[in-house]
C-alpha cells in the first residue's frame, strides 16, 4: 500500500473554558488548570504561572479528575443503624446532621467543654478548625502533625525559626551540592523534583542519605544506605570532621548565631546551663574588642567565640567551646560510628571534605546591599552553595527531634543557612519560638480558651497541667513525657480516651484522618477500642463524628458521618496564617473555589464547622445578636479578620487609598480577585531583603508591613537550644514544676540542649537479637496516603506492595521472588508476599505507605488486590513499647516532641506458606456507597 | 502492507533523561489524561475499581535494578513509549493502511478509522509501545500529541507534548531530532544519547540520555581534611588564632 496520511484536525478545541485552583491530590498545593468540558471536568494540568509547580504536575494532579469522580465519593449525611464499624448507615438529612451535631456538643460546652475532643487530619484549613476549637473550648485540638514530622518543624523552629519544605527551601538557583536525608518521594513533591532536575542539569552533586535507593535518591549521584535510626550518629560524624578540621564559618557564627553566648557555668547555680544576661534579659557575649561582656546586638558588638567569662570564682564559657568539647570527642569519630550507621569511615570522611570544599571554595560573593540588625551595611551576601532537605525519613524516629537538630547544627556550622545556595527561608518565616504563641490548655464551660491550642512551649511553667499536674489535653501533649509537642498527638487519642487517661470524653470529633485503618498504630487494637462498650453496653467512647469526602474505613466507626466535597467542589483558603505555600523570594496564598457545583448532597467541611459554630453561638461565629456571622466559608475567607487588617488572604485587600496587600480591611470582590489572578497572590520580597533574613533590617521591616509579625523581632540561631535546658533543670531539682520520677533521667539525656545521639528507645524494648531488621514504609510518589488506591489510574501504578527485601537477606531466609513471609514484631504479626530489591540497607526490609485497604471500603470490590495482597505494617507498631518489667508502658514516640515512632520499628523474618491473602485478615465492611463501574471510557 | 513516507522533513520526538528521571510516573498519567480526551477513542480501563485493573496507556515507565561490578546497586527508571522510528516496523506490517508515518514531521500515527484492530502492529514492534484498547478494539499509541504541537488553541508554550509539559524533574525534552542545530539534537550529542535497541534496525528517532556514573566520591575524594588540632584545647587555641585574621581580628 503506498503512503497516504488522512486529513487531520491539528488545532482541535481543547476546553470551553480553563478555571485554575490548588490541587488537593497531596499536601504540595500546586496550581492547576482545570479544563472544562460541557460544565464537566475533562482535563486537569499545571499552572505555569503558580510559584509552587510553574506548570508542571506530578502523576496525583494529573490523576485528579478520576478522584473527583470516584465511586467513593460519599452521598448525604449518615446516620449508624447497624453496630460501630458494620457499616450500616440511613441517610438523612443536613438539618437533621446538624441539629444532631450540636445537640452533642452543646451540652459539653455547657458543663466540660474537654469532653469533645476534635482531632484534623491531612487537614488544610487548621487556622479555622484550631479557632473554632480554641472558640468552643476545648483543650483537646489538633491536626495530623505529631504522628506526621513534628519533630522536624520543632526542631527547625527552636534551632533557626523554621524548618524544610513549608518554611524554606534549597536556593535551587546557586547550589553546587545537595544533600537529602529520609525523603521518601514527598514532601515537598513537585519542588524538589524541579529542583533536582534544575542542579543536575548544570551538573551540581545530589547526595542521598537513605535506606531505599528509590525516587530521589535514585537519581542521587552518591548514595548512603545508612541504617536507619542513625542518621544523627552519621551526622554529628560529618560535624567532627568539620571541627576536627576548622572547616567551620567562623564570621557567620560568630555574628548571626548563639555560638558566642556565653552559658552559666556554675554549678551550683538553680541558672547552669542557661545563657549570662544583662538587666534587660538580653545574652551576653565577649566582646572581642573590649574584652568585657556585651549584649549580643549591641551596635558595633564583635561577639567572641572563644571568649570566657571569670566571675565570682566560676569561669563561664561560650556555647562555641561546648560545641567544641563535644563534637571533638572521639566519641563522634567517623571510626566509631561507621559500623553502628553501615556508612564507612572513608566514606563519612570523603563527604565531610566535599562539604566543607564546596562550602568554602567554591564560594562566591552575591551583590546585595543589606543592614543587619547592629547597623552594619553589607556590599555583598557570601554564598556557601551547599544545601540540605531532609523529612520524616530521620524524624519518625524517637531520636528525630535531636537528629533534625543535629542536621540544622551542621548546615549552620558550615554558614549556608540564608545565603546564596544554602538553604533560605520562605515568609513569613523564619520566626523563632519565641515569635510563636505558647500553648493554651485550661478550659471552663461556655468560654473560649484564652489562647492557641498548640505553640512553642520554652520552659515548664509553659506545659499544658492542671493544678495537680496531671496532662490536660486527652493526647498528653505539652507534658513531661513530651514537653515540645508543637504539633499535639493524634495519634494518643483513640487509646488515651479509650483508658479514660487522662479522663474520659463523651464526643470524638474527627476530619480527614483514616484511624481505623492506615493513621494508627496498631490498627487492630484501634478498632477494638473504638468499638468497645462498658458494663452497661454502651460505646466507651460514647459518640463519633466524622468527616470525610470518601468511604475511608474510618466511616464504619462514625455515629454521624458528615460528607465532604472534592478538592474541585469546594472554597478553600491555603493562608498565611496556617501552612503558607511561600517561595524564598515571594510570600504567596492561593484559593480554591468550586469549579463545578456538587451532585451530591454534601457540603465542604469548613462551611460544616461554621454552620455549627453558629449553632452553638460560639464567639466569634454569631453576630451580636446571635445571628450566625458568615453565610459559607467564602464569606468567611473574605472577612474574618483574625487581628484588625489581617485575615485569611493577604492579596487585594483594601487599604486607605485602594487596594493593599498584607494588611488591609476586608474586600468583598476579595476571591474575584484572586481568581483573575489564576487562584493565587504573591508578594515578592523586595530586592534587598532577600537574604539574611532574620538579622536583614529590611527584611524585617517588610515582614511587618506585610503583618507576619507586629514588630521586627531579629533574632540568632540557637545551636545551643535554651528551652531545652530548662527542661532539664526540672528534672535535677530546680524551679517548681516538677517532673514525675520515672522520667527524671530521661529528661536529663534527652531534652539536651546541644544536638544529640540516643538508640532509638525500641532498641532497649525489643532485643535487637530477636527482632533484628529494620522495617520502614515509604509512600509512593503517585500516591498520598490511603487515598491514593481508590483512584483507577494511580492503582494500575500501585495496586500491590510487595515485602522489598535484600537479595542477601532473602537468601538467609530461604526466600525466593513470590514467596510469602511472616514477619513478627513484639507487637504483632502479619503474613506478605517478598519480592527482591538490592539498592536497599541489606538489613532493612520495605513497602509502600497504605497501599492496603479493607475489604468493602473506598469503593473497591472485595477481591482488589488492595484488600487481598496488600498490607500495612501499622499492624506491627504499638504506640506503647512493649512492657520491659519496670511497671510503666513507655511511649513509643519521640520524647521531645512526641511525634510517633513509625520508623523504629524492628522485625524477626520467616518464610511461611502462601496463605491465601495476606494476614491479618479483617471482616469486611458494609459499603456506604454504590458498587462501583465495570469500564471507564472518559471522554467528555 | 503499508509503505514508508521516503523521507520526512523533520523528525520530532522525544529525548528521555534518564540521569533525572525519577520515576514519578507524572508524564505517564498526563499522557492518559490528555488523550482520553483527545485524539481518538478515549484510552479506556477495564474492572477500573476491581480485582484486575487494566487500561490502555500510551507511556508506562518500568524501573530496572542495576547492580554495577564495582559499586552500589542502582534503580533505573526508564519511560517508554513510541519511539517513531524511521523505519517503522508497526507501520510496515499494518494490512490497511491505518498505521503511517507523517511525512511532515515523521509521527507515526493510527488512523482509527481504519483500523480493524487486527493486533499485528503491537506484535511488530519490538519496544511493545502500542496497546490495544479493550473497550473499542482499535490500536492506541503515543501520537507525540499532534494534536498539542500544532494546536492554535494553545498558548505557544503549550504547544508540546503533555508528558513534556508536566515533567517535574525536567528530564523529558521534545524537538526535531532531524535538525542538528536543534536544542534537542544538541543535548544529544552533549551526552552520549543513545538508540533503544539499535540492533533491531527500527532507528528510533526518541533518545535516551544515560545515567551519569554514580558513587563515584570516593574513587576521586576530596582532599582530606587536615586536622587544625586533636585535642580540644588544640582547637580553641586555633580557634582564638583563626579569629584574629577575620575581619576586625585583632591583626
Amino acid at each position: 500500500m503506498t503512503h497516504r496520511q488522512p486529513p487531520l484536525d491539528l488545532s482541535p478545541p481543547v476546553s470551553d473554558e480553563v478555571r485554575k485552583t490548588t490541587c488537593y491530590m497531596c499536601a504540595c498545593r500546586c496550581g492547576i488548570d482545570v479544563h472544562m468540558k460541557e460544565g464537566r471536568v475533562a482535563y486537569i494540568e499545571g499552572n505555569r504561572d503558580h510559584p509552587v509547580n510553574r506548570g508542571v504536575l506530578c502523576a496525583k494532579g494529573s490523576a485528579g479528575i478520576m478522584q473527583h469522580n470516584a465511586p467513593s465519593r460519599l452521598r448525604a449525611p449518615l446516620r449508624r443503624v447497624g453496630p460501630r464499624g458494620s457499616g450500616e448507615f440511613e441517610e438523612i438529612t443536613w438539618e437533621e446532621a446538624l441539629e444532631t451535631a450540636a445537640g452533642w456538643m452543646k451540652p459539653l460546652r455547657e458543663t466540660a467543654p474537654e469532653k469533645l475532643a476534635f482531632f484534623t487530619g491531612r487537614d488544610q484549613s487548621q487556622s479555622l478548625t484550631s479557632f473554632w476549637a480554641q472558640q468552643f473550648g476545648t483543650p483537646n485540638y489538633a491536626a495530623h502533625g505529631g504522628f506526621c514530622s513534628v519533630n522536624m518543624a520543632a526542631a527547625g523552629i527552636y534551632t533557626m525559626g523554621g524548618a524544610f519544605w513549608e518554611f524554606g527551601q534549597p536556593d535551587w538557583a546557586h547550589t553546587k551540592l545537595f544533600m537529602i536525608f529520609g525523603v521518601a518521594e514527598d514532601h515537598d513533591s513537585n519542588p524538589i523534583k524541579m529542583g533536582i532536575g534544575e542542579i543536575k542539569a548544570r551538573g551540581a552533586r545530589v547526595i542521598g542519605v537513605n535506606p531505599i535507593r528509590t525516587g530521589y535518591n535514585a537519581v542521587a549521584d552518591d548514595w548512603v544506605g545508612i541504617t536507619p535510626g542513625t542518621d544523627g550518629l552519621f551526622i554529628l560524624a560529618l560535624v567532627h570532621e568539620l571541627l576536627r578540621a576548622g572547616r567551620i564559618d567562623l564570621d557567620y557564627l560568630a555574628r548571626w548565631t548563639n555560638a558566642p553566648v556565653l552559658v552559666n557555668g556554675d554549678a551550683a547555680s538553680p541558672e547552669h546551663g542557661l545563657f549570662l544576661r544583662d538587666d534587660e534579659g538580653r545574652p551576653l557575649v565577649i566582646d572581642r574588642r573590649t574584652g568585657k561582656p556585651a549584649a549580643f546586638d549591641a551596635p558595633g558588638v564583635r561577639p567572641d567565640l572563644a571568649g570566657t567569662w571569670r566571675k565570682a570564682g566560676v569561669t563561664h564559657r561560650t556555647v562555641m567551646h561546648l560545641i567544641a568539647e563535644r563534637y571533638l570527642d572521639p566519641a563522634h569519630a567517623p571510626e566509631a560510628v561507621a559500623g553502628r550507621c553501615g556508612v564507612p569511615a572513608e566514606r563519612i570522611r570523603a563527604i565531610a571534605a566535599e562539604l566543607a570544599r564546596v562550602a568554602f571554595e567554591e564560594s562566591f560573593e552575591v551583590a546585595q546591599e543589606w543592614t543587619d540588625f547592629r547597623g552594619e551595611t553589607h556590599e555583598t551576601v557570601t554564598a556557601r552553595p551547599v544545601s540540605f532537605h531532609a523529612m520524616r525519613g530521620i524524624s519518625a524516629h524517637s531520636n528525630g527531634f535531636q537528629t533534625a537538630r543535629a542536621l540544622h547544627l551542621l548546615q549552620i556550622l558550615l554558614g549556608t543557612v540564608e545565603r546564596p545556595g544554602g538553604f533560605r527561608f520562605k515568609p513569613p518565616y523564619p520566626k523563632p519560638p519565641e515569635a510563636h504563641p505558647r500553648p493554651h490548655a485550661r478550659c471552663a464551660p461556655e468560654a473560649p480558651l484564652a489562647g492557641p491550642h498548640l505553640g512553642f512551649p520554652l520552659g515548664p511553667e509553659d506545659l499544658c497541667l492542671d493544678e495537680a499536674g496531671d496532662p490536660a489535653r486527652i493526647d498528653k501533649a505539652f507534658t513531661w513525657e513530651n514537653p515540645l509537642s508543637a504539633h499535639g498527638m493524634m495519634h494518643m487519642v483513640i487509646s488515651n480516651a479509650h483508658a479514660g487517661d487522662p479522663y474520659r470524653i463523651d464526643t470524638l470529633f474527627l476530619y480527614m484522618a483514616n484511624m481505623a485503618w492506615n493513621s494508627s498504630m496498631n490498627t487492630r487494637g484501634v478498632v477494638e477500642m473504638l468499638t468497645d462498650t462498658d458494663e452497661a453496653g454502651d460505646y466507651v467512647i460514647p459518640r463519633i463524628i466524622y468527616s470525610d469526602a470518601y468511604a475511608s474505613e474510618m466511616v464504619a466507626y462514625a455515629d454521624l458521618v458528615l460528607p465532604d466535597t472534592t478538592y474541585l467542589e469546594r472554597h478553600d483558603c491555603i493562608s498565611l496564617l496556617d501552612r503558607p505555600i511561600s517561595e524564598a523570594d515571594a510570600a504567596a496564598d492561593a484559593i480554591r473555589w468550586p469549579v463545578v457545583t456538587p451532585d451530591r448532597d454534601v457540603c465542604g467541611f469548613q462551611s460544616v464547622l461554621l454552620d455549627l459554630g453558629a449553632r452553638l453561638g460560639l464567639p466569634g461565629f454569631v453576630t451580636d445578636d446571635g445571628a450566625p456571622k458568615y453565610a459559607d466559608y467564602a464569606d468567611y475567607i473574605v472577612n474574618h479578620e483574625r487581628r484588625p487588617g489581617v485575615g485569611p488572604l493577604a492579596g487585594w485587600r483594601t487599604g486607605k487609598h485602594g487596594p493593599s496587600h498584607g494588611r488591609g480591611a476586608p474586600n468583598a470582590a476579595q476571591l474575584e480577585n484572586y481568581i483573575a489572578n489564576g487562584g493565587f497572590f504573591l508578594a515578592e520580597v523586595p530586592e534587598g531583603a532577600r537574604y539574611m533574613k532574620p538579622w536583614n533590617r529590611a527584611y524585617q521591616d517588610w515582614a511587618v508591613s506585610m503583618g507576619f509579625y507586629d514588630a521586627p523581632q531579629p533574632y540568632l540561631f540557637q545551636l545551643y537550644a535554651e528551652p531545652l535546658r530548662r527542661f532539664q533543670l526540672a528534672a535535677e531539682g530546680h524551679g517548681e514544676r516538677q517532673p514525675p520520677e520515672h522520667l527524671r533521667e530521661r529528661i536529663k539525656a534527652t531534652l539536651d540542649p546541644l544536638p544529640a545521639w540516643y538508640p532509638p528507645f525500641s532498641d532497649g524494648h525489643a532485643d535487637p537479637e530477636e527482632y533484628p531488621v529494620h522495617a520502614l514504609t515509604q509512600r509512593p510518589m503517585a500516591m498520598y496516603h490511603s487515598w491514593g488506591s481508590q483512584n483507577a489510574w494511580l492503582r494500575q501504578i500501585h495496586g500491590v506492595n510487595p515485602l522489598y527485601m535484600h537479595p542477601d537477606l532473602m537468601r538467609r531466609h530461604g526466600l525466593e521472588e513470590g514467596d510469602w513471609a511472616r514477619l513478627a514484631s513484639p507487637h504483632g504479626e502479619i503474613t506478605v508476599p517478598v519480592a527482591a530489591m538490592a539498592a536497599l540497607n541489606p538489613n532493612t526490609v520495605w513497602t509502600w505507605n497504605a497501599i492496603g485497604k479493607r475489604k468493602g471500603a473506598w469503593a473497591l470490590d472485595r477481591e482488589a488486590p488492595e484488600a487481598t495482597r496488600g498490607f500495612l505494617l501499622n499492624h506491627l507498631i504499638h504506640e506503647l513499647l512493649p512492657e520491659r518489667g519496670d511497671g510503666l508502658r513507655w511511649s513509643n514516640s519521640d520524647p521531645v516532641t512526641g511525634q510517633a515512632a513509625w520508623f523504629d520499628l524492628r522485625v524477626r523474618i520467616e518464610k511461611s506458606k502462601p496463605p491465601e491473602e495476606a494476614l491479618p485478615v479483617f471482616d469486611a465492611l458494609a459499603s456506604p456507597v454504590p458498587a462501583p463501574p465495570a469500564e471507564l471510557k472518559w471522554k467528555i | 502492507m503499508t509503505e514508508l513516507p521516503a523521507r520526512t522533513e523533520r523528525k520530532l520526538g522525544l529525548v528521555i533523561d534518564l540521569d533525572t528521571c525519577v520515576g514519578c510516573h507524572a508524564c505517564v498519567v498526563a499522557c492518559k489524561g490528555w488523550n482520553t480526551q483527545a485524539y481518538g477513542a478515549p484510552l479506556s480501563d477495564q474492572d477500573p475499581y476491581g480485582a484486575d485493573p487494566s487500561g490502555t496507556f500510551l507511556n508506562r515507565v518500568h524501573s530496572y535494578e542495576i547492580t554495577p561490578a564495582d559499586g552500589a546497586p542502582q534503580l533505573v527508571h526508564f519511560p517508554k513509549s513510541c519511539l517513531h522510528c524511521e523505519e517503522a516496523p508497526c507501520v510496515t506490517v499494518c494490512p490497511t493502511g491505518a498505521s503511517y508515518k507523517r511525512s511532515e514531521d515523521g509521527i507515526v500515527l493510527v488512523n482509527e478509522d481504519a483500523c480493524i484492530g487486527c493486533g499485528l502492529c503491537a506484535w511488530a514492534c519490538p519496544y511493545g509501545a502500542r496497546e490495544m484498547d479493550q473497550a473499542e478494539g482499535v490500536m492506541k499509541k503515543c501520537t507525540l500529541c499532534v494534536d498539542r504541537i500544532y494546536n492554535e488553541n494553545l498558548a505557544p508554550e503549550d504547544r508540546e507534548p503533555a508528558c513534556v509539559r508536566t515533567c517535574p524533574a525536567g528530564a523529558r525534552h521534545f524537538g526535531d531530532l532531524g535538525d542538528p542545530e536543534s536544542d534537542v539534537s544538541k543535548l544529544v550529542a552533549e551526552r552520549g544519547g543513545i538508540d533503544l535497541m539499535p540492533e533491531q534496525g527500527t532507528k528510533p528517532v526518541n533518545k535516551y540520555l544515560p545515567p551519569r556514573p554514580r558513587d563515584r566520591l570516593e574513587a576521586a575524594p576530596p582532599a582530606a581534611l587536615e586536622p587544625v588540632a586533636d585535642a580540644p584545647g588544640g582547637f580553641l587555641g586555633w580557634l582564638d588564632r583563626a579569629l584574629d585574621r577575620l575581619p576586625g581580628g585583632q591583626d
